[in-house]
């Protein structure tokens, strides 16, 4: 693919027109972003942290255990999702993105867009949890020495989060999309070391190789190395890692699977 | 002048398939040119234009929009042409008003340039007092008019319109056309795909006639009609001397000169009744009582009306007073006259043939 004679800023301008369509569209809806983002979450931490901790099944070190992992959860579905269904709808019932598929820049940047969007609102539900978890809970825990790790961690997890967003949104065909739920994000929420952490799996050997084969394993363990250090867990490095191979195999996939859809 | 938008031995397989759904296709339109692309359903139009505006990438050929070969240079030619889809392809996310701007902003279009443009866009398609509510309450006419709008915000150069006014009420219709006459009078170029062969014929300066990706036919509709000249008819309802016989008028009617040949026709398969498509009555009862005159009832020997269709070679309105003619000479009262030329449609069906995709 050629672009000699289209100079490099009309491209980044298209590229910025876009993304900017689908921050002002997330800003317009940002209630109905709020409800998809935090509604899950919240109840979860309800449930598992507050009701069984007044009930004397889990303590409350749990419940500090429990928020990072759900920050991670929630940061990695909202990037998942924001990329997924929006992507099968698009190119099938509503035909939507032709109109960007046919803006001046090459198509795979298009891809990649809905990858940075992924990231932005991934971040956001991530950034709006803890204040959530905080009211839940009563308490959050906080580490500001965890902070760097705590960013990268969750700007890669977006990343992941939305690179399989964008995986499964071109692979699944759109009378399939309910299979998502089912066979997809269900079994990616509950094998991503999310409600416990990993190292306490030890009794588990099984499930613990299981959930190796997860990427969200790895942004659990890492926001909990950030937040919560003392509980022990994967060493981050090998998390920032994961994370960062993760990505690339499901970018490439997911890149390539979007350039099938756009071009036949 | 060079082409605007130019195909050369342009071939396309899908994958898994057996057949090109475009197979060695070459055309060129000049630049100013309403173009139309006719072919049944299945016959690699959409394709062809696919490939034109970089949605589908061909197995062998090459295409061109404004002198940018499509495949090596991709973005450059979206930058040079616009797309109107068949189906709507709004943004439902966004106020009819948005999706003129966000696309203008696509193609780098500043704030004030793009909401002017788009306010003067949106009066001009008369869509100034719904341009902010819900994309979804647009019926079609209005999706496609606003369309339309989104495609013109970037001045393209050449104009994709895949067919347009399927599914449009004649008012729409009207608007549409006005609007695409207009464009090409500031000199967009326009290729359109379409089955409305009257509209094909009024609109368009050439037609190219595609089936199985194959082009057949290329020229103006009024050229292309013309190659039919073999099919006008015309056609008399005659009330015959009583001892006259019709094999014996035939004989007579197919010696004047432009006549093929001559037959009698069943009371049903008459022009005034159910006739090829596209050939129109133009003229009708000369010696009746002047109303539109009832259709034969009877063809044959006995009493009552008998019509003869005569197969010319002209136009058939030259050889009418010949055939009066010779008809006076031997005592039958004219009753009805109908004629018909080849339109579009029957050059269309000529080449394509009748059996259903």
């Amino acid at each position: 693919m050629t672009t000699a004679t289209v100079p490099t800023s009309t491209m980044w301008r298209a590229f910025r027109a876009i993304l900017w369509r689908d921050i002002f569209v997330t800003g317009k809806e940002f209630w109905v972003f709020l409800a998809q983002v935090a509604l899950q979450p919240l109840f979860m931490l309800f449930i598992f942290a507050k009701v069984l901790g007044a009930g004397g099944y889990v303590t409350e070190e749990y419940a500090h255990l429990l928020l990072p992992g759900i920050v991670a959860l929630t940061a990695f579905l909202t990037s998942l999702q924001t990329v997924s269904f929006p992507l099968i709808l698009e190119f099938s019932f509503t035909r939507e993105i032709e109109d960007r598929l046919l803006a001046p820049l090459p198509t795979g940047m298009i891809a990649i867009e809905k990858l940075s969007v992924a990231i932005m609102r991934g971040l956001v539900a991530a950034l709006i949890m803890f204040p959530i978890g905080a009211l839940v809970l009563g308490s959050a825990p906080w580490n500001p020495d965890g902070m760097g790790l705590l960013v990268v961690a969750l700007v890669l997890g977006c990343w992941v989060g939305g690179a399989i967003g964008l995986t499964l949104g071109t692979l699944v065909p759109p009378n399939r999309i309910n299979i998502l739920f089912a066979v997809i994000l269900t079994p990616l929420m509950f094998t991503g070391a999310t409600q416990y952490p990993w190292k306490s799996l030890d009794t588990l050997p099984w499930f613990q190789v299981v959930t190796l084969f997860n990427p969200l394993t790895y942004l659990s363990e890492a926001v909990r190395a950030a937040v919560v250090p003392e509980i022990p867990h994967i060493t981050p490095w090998i998390c920032l890692v994961a994370l960062v191979v993760s990505g690339v195999v499901f970018t490439s996939i997911g890149v390539k699977g979007f350039m099938r859809r756009a071009i036949s | 002048m060079t082409a605007d938008v130019e195909v050369r031995d342009l071939v396309k397989r899908y994958p898994k398939t057996q057949v090109n759904a475009v197979d060695q296709l070459t055309f060129a339109v000049e630049p100013g040119e309403i173009f139309g692309l006719l072919g049944p359903n299945g016959a690699g139009k959409s394709t062809t234009i696919g490939v034109l505006t970089t949605r589908v990438k061909a197995t062998a050929g090459q295409a061109y929009v404004g002198g940018v070969d499509v495949d090596a240079d991709p973005v450059s030619a979206k930058r040079l042409l616009a797309v109107v889809p068949q189906g709507s392809n709004l943004d439902r996310a966004l106020t009819p008003r948005q999706n003129l701007t966000f696309h203008a902003a696509y193609h780098g279009y500043g704030p004030t340039e793009r909401n002017t443009r788009a306010a003067v866009l949106l009066d001009e398609f008369g869509l100034a007092e719904q341009a902010d509510v819900k994309v979804d309450w647009y019926s079609g006419g209005m999706a496609q008019r606003l369309m339309i709008a989104r495609a013109m915000m970037h001045q393209p150069r050449v104009l994709f319109l895949d067919e347009p006014t399927s599914g449009l009420d004649p008012q729409s219709r009207l608007f549409l056309w006005e609007r695409v006459r207009e464009l090409q009078n500031q000199g967009v170029t326009i290729v359109l795909t379409t089955h409305d062969m009257d509209e094909a014929a009024e609109m368009t300066d050439r037609v190219g006639i595609v089936d199985h990706g194959k082009l057949l036919a290329l020229d103006s509709p009024s050229a292309l009609t013309r190659s039919l000249s073999g099919q006008s008819v015309l056609e008399v309802t005659i009330e015959k001397a009583p001892d006259d016989d019709p094999e014996q008028i035939i004989a007579a009617l197919v010696r004047i000169e432009g006549v093929e040949r001559a037959e009698t026709v069943a009371a049903g398969e008459a022009l005034a009744g159910a006739m090829p498509a596209g050939m129109a009555a133009v003229f009708q009862g000369t010696g009746g009582a002047g109303s539109a005159a009832t259709p034969p009832t009877t063809a044959g020997n006995g009493g009552g009306p008998l019509t003869l269709r005569l197969y010319v070679d002209r136009s058939p309105s030259t050889l009418l007073s010949p055939v009066v003619a010779v008809l006076g000479g031997r005592g039958a009262e004219l009753s009805n006259v109908h004629m018909g030329e080849p339109s579009l449609e029957d050059v269309f069906i000529d080449l394509t043939g009748r059996s259903l995709r």
